[in-house]
């Protein structure tokens, strides 16, 4: 399978090559973990899987927190793991971001206090007011953890991870415990800082709308070996195939027109208008991505 | 009159041997809580011996440990000319290793309760693990280090039977209050030996206190 990910595709630069192997040892029993795979600078990357597929184990391993039997891990000129050469760089010497699945606060500290310790010796600490300002955090600075709700937890756990300006960002499942609103905001946090602050970012994700809303590649991972990897869209949208229409694309408008509700959705450059029942029409929002799909007769409506 | 220098000099053991145990308990106990060999377990049950073991036997083998004629003694005094035995060096000495269970096992427990998620976030900040130690685990177990002192502090007022096989009574220098008043029912003193007793009561009583008081407004605000 041609993938883009694979180090000669033209144009961007590889920031990162993984290769790793480990035992692991999961409800099921053990289990072998071994895959590569390769990232371009600027690239925000999702693991999916079922749990138990090995997802937060590569988080880990990038980390340094887990090591692997058999490893090589590269991000541009450095090395950060060679078990030949039995080469393995402290974790607190890894330039990375890492966002746990329960935030891992300190409880001892204060939003700002959190942030400022997170800040590496002589770093300007302008960085500070501008996450706090970014995260919509300023009037929260002075609160502990205990005091904050999930979405703002998840806000100081993310700007925490990004003061230090490290070049990758690691998000392990970091919006799993949160609603659907909130996600929504915090998927834009995420990219917004994601852009701003310039990092590659590998998410582990296995709620398929995020994937689709915030990553540009994707690997899928099953009992800890890759199944399929690419662009979110290719991956997601092959198994599918065998429709005879199928278009991807955001709702723009939805008009009611006496029992019958309009939906415009704008795929690529061109917009296509469907016809849906009020009911159906209840279940979809404006700027919703869909997957359009039509068989002989109606079509089908799939959000992503 | 009430002869004051047996108080004071429990007390004054009390604090040094809670501070030297600060000092050596915090890497101990951290070091024991960390992923490593199989044998430190091993430490683990050796550290809480003196809480099942009778004073007496732990006072024994101190005894024979530091005794001139013993090796380590015979050592100690030779090249050091340290003398442990019915010195009050040697009773804190004896009150280190007597109490320290008191002060591992609640540090023990203070470091196990912080989530391991927290020292990794703390790694992944780039931070090295003495910072970690003293700006992230220590500040988040508050409690169990107040607990762990207090407990030694109490634990080695009240010690006696490790105090009488290597200390003595020797006044002003090794003659704590818990012996005092071993020393004046033996000499048919009631009056003094409870008045003695009652101060010890009383400071028992206070400092367990605390460590309750102190434990619940933690539990309130930190857990």
């Amino acid at each position: 399978m041609s993938s883009p990910i694979t180090p000669t595709t033209s144009g961007a630069t590889t920031f990162l090559q993984f290769q790793a192997a480990k035992t692991l040892h999961t409800a099921h029993g053990p289990q072998q973990l071994d895959l590569s795979f390769q990232l371009k600078k600027g690239d925000i990357l999702a693991l999916y899987g079922p749990s138990g597929a090995g997802k937060t184990t590569i988080l880990r391993i990038l980390a340094g927190l887990t090591h692997p039997t058999t490893g090589h891990i590269q991000t541009e000129n450095e090395i950060w793991l060679d078990t030949s050469r039995k080469l393995d760089l402290p974790t607190r010497h890894r330039s990375i971001g890492f966002v746990f699945q329960d935030f891992a606060l300190f409880p001892h500290l204060s939003v700002r206090q959190q942030l400022e310790f997170a800040l590496p010796p002589k770093a300007d600490t302008r960085i500070i007011a501008e996450l706090l300002e970014m995260m919509e955090l300023e009037a929260l600075q002075n609160q502990k953890p205990a005091a904050l709700s999930g979405g703002q937890q998840q806000r100081v756990a993310l700007a925490r991870a990004i003061a230090r300006r490290p070049r990758l960002l690691l998000l392990d499942e970091p919006l799993s415990a949160l609603d659907d609103e909130m996600r929504s905001k915090l998927q834009d946090f995420i990219l917004k800082a994601h852009q701003h602050y310039d990092l590659t970012t590998i998410l582990v994700s296995h709620h398929l709308p995020e994937i689709f809303r915030l990553a540009s590649e994707v690997i899928v991972l099953e009992k800890g070996r890759i199944q399929k990897k690419g662009k979110v869209a290719d991956v997601f949208h092959q198994d599918k195939a065998s429709d005879k229409f199928k278009a991807t694309g955001e709702i723009i408008d939805i008009t009611t027109i006496d029992v019958a509700c309009i939906i415009s959705v704008l795929s690529g450059n061109s917009t296509i208008k469907i016809v849906v029942t009020p009911a159906e029409a209840a279940l979809l929002h404006i700027g919703q991505k869909i997957i359009v799909t039509s068989q002989t007769f109606n079509p089908i409506i799939l959000p992503i | 009159m009430i002869d004051w220098l047996p108080l004071f000099l429990s007390l004054r053991l009390a604090l040094v041997t809670t501070a030297v145990l600060l000092v050596l308990g915090i890497p101990l106990a951290w070091w024991l809580t960390r992923n490593g060999p199989r044998w430190k377990v091993i430490v683990e049950t050796i550290i809480s011996l003196p809480m099942v073991l009778p004073p007496s036997v732990l006072g024994f083998y101190l005894l024979l440990t530091f005794s001139p004629s013993g090796p380590l003694g015979r050592l100690l005094d030779h090249w050091l000319d340290i003398r442990l035995v019915f010195t009050f060096p040697g009773l804190v000495v004896a009150s280190i290793f007597y109490s320290l269970p008191f002060m591992i096992n609640p540090l023990l427990a203070g470091f196990r309760q912080i989530p391991p998620d927290i020292h990794e976030a703390a790694r992944t900040l780039g931070k090295t693990e003495s910072t970690i130690l003293f700006r992230v685990l220590l500040p988040n177990m508050r409690a169990s280090l107040i607990t762990g002192a207090v407990l030694t502090l109490a634990h080695t007022i009240g010690e006696f039977g490790v105090v009488m096989m290597i200390g003595g009574n020797i006044p002003g220098e090794t003659k704590v209050a818990s012996v005092a008043i071993y020393d004046e029912v033996q000499s048919g003193n009631y009056p003094l030996a409870s008045r003695y007793a009652l101060i010890l009561l009383a400071l028992s009583f206070s400092i367990l206190l605390t460590v309750y008081l102190i434990n619940r407004r933690y539990n309130k605000t930190i857990l």
